[in-house]
């Protein structure tokens, strides 16, 4: 059939639509989406009240008792008899609170350096997509230029660089922005390349000549047209994205380039960990690994569905 | 013994929310020779009787209940395995759009052979040989040659040859012809029907024949089935059901067709399910600035404008290839008149819309609104000059921004020329919805929640928003349902008659053409070979090519003229 027939027009609120759309059908029926959509969401809300939840401080001096490590999970402690459910490291810290302020570095990390690569990728995309010509031949040269490195390379070279350039005093304070800027700028090119494409396809539609019949500004119909109807397969790439930044600052972290030992990542933690795993302290390293790959599988499964669910042609 | 019987066919879409049913209870005979015309409006369940008949509903769409017989022989119930075998070989299909039907990596000749090969028990030689007959068959010229060509090297109406070609390989003795010639222009379109018509003569094929058009019905079936939202209304030689119909859906559907040879004063609007919505554009008029300029005087005067684009892209300026997309056209449009721009598909008439407009920038050539220089440049138009046009497009799919409020896309123009703010505005947005027929309730809702017709009133409310004095239609209703169209059609001579308003009117349809200008202009590749008073150009057309695209108009001298009133 050529057309369809005219939508009901029946109001209802927002909410009540939103729950009926196509997207949280799919969501109700796909018990993939709804298990890595609950397991994210709690990791989440763990990382964010960490201090709440969290039985001990473990960065405060004070509360920590040399004592107390290499304690076993779950086996009470031979000299203070302290117990701790997922053990301790050298220093006597509980591995559980360290996981969930681990996972508060990493997951911040993670959206700030997503965060940073959309503004910059979504920017640069609509400018290479409605503007053209010379300026989006350079863009997407650079762009093409930068995908031949492997991202982690890119972040790596940004990270070493800004490691020479800042003080020494200063390094552990901005070792964390750096952090995100480098694999922020590792990362910006998938959106700006599926954007110039989206921008690309808008730009040919009558509504756009509309706006600029009546004179809009070319950044007004970028922003207030283009814009919205480019954003749906942003945030696929975004959710699959945040997937790969926290993969790669643990990576970073682990190769002793990332979040400083002073605000240790899961991947510093990972690091840590890794140098007792053959003298038996297995705990140190298994539980933060544990936690990064659920993390990020989690994301990554919630991605694939939120890909496969606003493809039409999949449906 | 019939050669096609459809018999109480229902065919059901089961979806989430409802059960939707595409067709129901219809019945339908093809007799060997004979084309069965099935028209109505899009959603009436045409294509879906042809799909189900070639097996290829869509899923989750299936036949749940009637019968359909081939030669007297069940095949409704058919597994995938026989109906495939039954596919192709007995009964065919032609389908709209000749650019996607054909696989644009094989040459003519090798889906032909194909095709032959998988129906008939052929060596290659020999299927080949039966290719180039085929091709020759269906009037292309040099078959031996073009066999050896990609479809890209076709022409669109050609292309369209190749696709009736593929569907006469096995011989088959029904064919189904969806929308064959909906994409091709007017002079294509005729010889498309002429080989059709052909094929059912002499060789005894039962063809159905999907459309929308009125006038290929007219011109080619030989019985008439008309549908309406899934039911067949009335069904009989064609003749007496378009000369006489007696069910008012009918009568409706008829009245809407835009008349070739009489200019009417407004198209009649017959009720028929609630479907006519009232507007009432005179309501504007109060408000309304007075024109300033006396009627018949020159607004718009166009002195040899032209147009380039880069075909070929190099660095060295000289080296780049041109197409000249419009060559010096000149033409004036008087207030209050509507001037009419024709042609066919390529000829530049967008193009000339475009640049008056100033979204292109103009390589030759000045244009003057009110005796001011207005022509664009690279930085468009003059902002005073903004506010004074403004355009209707063709696709009311994608001439409103979807994720924009209906209320925000009407505010849009007068918010950004600073006319109007707070509640001035939304009373001048809520009034527009109001008069163009929608409700001012109609504000806060998104356009996919309307139909075709009502997003393109949405799109005459966004125009007026700024109180243009000048309107530009490019194409406005060519994507529209034909009763749809009549409506359209009538809001905008209202806009003419009680605002005063100028308009410059495009469109590929010469009968629309002739209901809605007062002068009329014709394109034909870029350059305009004839402009005349309306009446003039229709009854004594003086350039070759306007009497020749005159001649390809079908003349629907049949048609009842029941509720018409001519102007």
């Amino acid at each position: 059939m050529t057309d369809t027939p005219a939508p009901k027009t029946v109001a209802r609120s927002r909410l009540a639509m939103t729950w009926d759309s196509d997207v949280a059908h799919a969501f109700r029926h796909s018990p993939v989406a709804m298990i890595s959509f609950a397991v994210t969401a709690i990791l989440i809300l763990s990382a964010v009240f960490a201090p709440l939840i969290a039985p001990h401080d473990p960065f405060n001096p004070a509360t920590l008792n040399l004592m107390n490590g290499f304690t076993p999970p779950g086996e009470a402690n031979m000299f203070t008899g302290e117990s701790f459910v997922l053990g301790t490291d050298d220093q006597g810290r509980d591995v559980f609170s360290t996981i969930l302020y681990g996972l508060r570095i990493s997951l911040f990390v993670g959206f700030a350096a997503v965060g940073f690569a959309m503004v910059l990728g979504i920017t640069l995309g609509l400018i290479a997509g409605y503007v053209g010509g010379l300026v989006e031949t350079i863009i997407m040269r650079v762009a093409d230029v930068q995908l031949t490195f492997p991202a982690i390379l890119v972040a790596m070279l940004i990270f070493g660089i800004a490691k020479g350039i800042t003080p020494p005093e200063y390094r552990n304070d901005v070792a964390i922005w750096v952090l995100i800027i480098a694999i922020g700028l590792s990362d910006w090119v998938q959106f700006a390349r599926v954007v110039r494409g989206a921008t690309m396809v808008e730009k040919s539609k009558e509504y756009v000549q509309a706006a600029r019949l009546i004179g809009r500004s070319p950044a007004a119909i970028m922003l207030r047209h283009i814009l919205p109807n480019v954003l749906s397969p942003v945030l696929v790439i975004a959710t699959i994205s945040l997937a790969l930044a926290i993969i790669a600052e643990a990576t970073l972290s682990f190769l002793g380039v990332g979040a400083p030992p002073t605000e240790p990542s899961l991947g510093t933690l990972i690091r840590i960990g890794q140098s007792f795993l053959f003298s038996g302290e297995w705990w140190i390293l298994f539980f933060p690994a544990c936690t990064l790959l659920v993390l990020a599988l989690s994301v990554n499964l919630l991605g694939d569905w939120l890909r496969d669910a606003l493809n039409p042609r999949l449906r | 013994m019939a050669l096609l019987e459809i018999e109480n066919l229902t065919v059901q879409f089961p979806t989430r929310r409802e059960t939707f049913v595409a067709v129901k209870d219809a019945h339908l005979t093809v007799e060997p020779g004979q084309i069965h015309g099935l028209v109505g409006e899009s959603g009436a369940g045409k294509s879906t009787i042809g799909a189900a008949v070639m097996g290829l509903l869509d899923p989750p769409g299936k036949i749940t209940g009637g019968v359909i017989r081939f030669r007297g022989e069940e095949i409704s119930g058919l597994d995938a395995e026989a109906m495939a075998s039954l596919r192709g070989r007995k009964i065919s299909m032609i389908f709209q759009d000749p650019l996607t039907s054909l696989n644009p990596l094989f040459t003519v000749g090798q889906q032909l052979v194909e095709t032959i090969r998988a129906h008939l028990h052929l060596s290659e030689t020999e299927a080949l040989a039966r290719a180039i007959n085929l091709i020759d068959r269906v009037g292309i010229p040099d078959a031996r040659a073009r066999v050896n060509q990609y479809p890209h090297q076709f022409s669109g109406g050609m292309r369209q040859r190749v696709v009736i070609a593929l569907a006469l390989c096995s011989e088959p003795d029904v064919i189904i012809a969806d929308e064959p010639t909906t994409a091709l222009d007017v002079s294509i379109q005729a010889q498309i029907l002429d080989l059709i018509k052909g094929l059912a003569r002499e060789r005894r094929v039962g063809v159905i024949l999907i459309t929308h058009d009125m006038g290929v019905i007219a011109d080619t079936t030989d019985v008439v089935t008309v549908m309406y939202r899934g039911e067949v209304v009335e069904s009989g030689p064609t003749a007496r059901v378009l000369g006489a119909p007696s069910h008012p859906y009918t009568k409706s559907l008829i009245a809407a067709v835009p008349r070739p040879t009489v200019k009417l004063h407004r198209f009649p609007l017959i009720d028929y399910g609630g479907r006519v919505t009232g507007f009432a554009i005179a309501d504007l008029a109060r408000n309304w600035p007075k024109s300033t300029g006396e009627r018949g005087a020159p607004l718009i005067e166009i002195e040899g404008i032209s147009k380039r684009f880069v075909s070929k892209q190099a660095i060295l300026p000289s080296r780049r290839g041109y197409f000249t997309a419009v060559d010096s056209a000149s033409f004036t449009i008087r207030q209050g008149e509507v001037f009419g721009l024709v042609g066919e598909s390529g000829s530049g008439k967008s193009t000339i819309a475009r640049m008056i407009a100033g979204l292109y920038p103009v390589d030759g050539g000045t244009v003057r609104y009110g005796g001011r220089d207005v022509t664009a440049t690279t930085r468009g138009v003059p902002d005073w000059y903004r506010r004074e046009i403004q355009m209707i497009f063709q696709d009311p799919y994608s001439s409103l921004n979807p994720r924009m409020r209906v209320d925000e896309i009407v505010a849009e123009p007068a918010r950004h020329h600073g006319l109007l703010k707070g509640q001035a505005l939304r009373n001048r947005v809520a009034e527009l919805l109001d008069r163009v027929g929608l409700g001012a309730e109609a504000g806060v809702k998104f356009p996919h929640e309307f139909s075709g017709g009502q997003r393109q009133r949405i799109s005459i409310a966004r125009a007026l928003a700024t109180q243009p004095r000048f309107l530009i239609c490019d194409e406005p209703t060519s994507a529209l349902d034909v009763s749809i169209q009549a409506q359209i059609l009538n809001i905008l001579k209202d806009l003419q008659d009680h605002l005063g308003l100028t308009m410059l009117f495009i469109s590929h349809d010469l009968p629309v053409v002739r209901q809605m200008c007062d002068r009329v202009g014709v394109m034909k590749d870029g350059k305009l070979v004839e402009v005349a008073e309306t009446e003039t150009l229709f009854e004594a057309p003086q350039h070759p090519y306007t009497q020749h695209l005159l001649s390809l108009m079908p003349r629907l001298d049949g048609l009842s003229d029941e509720g018409l009133a001519v102007a």
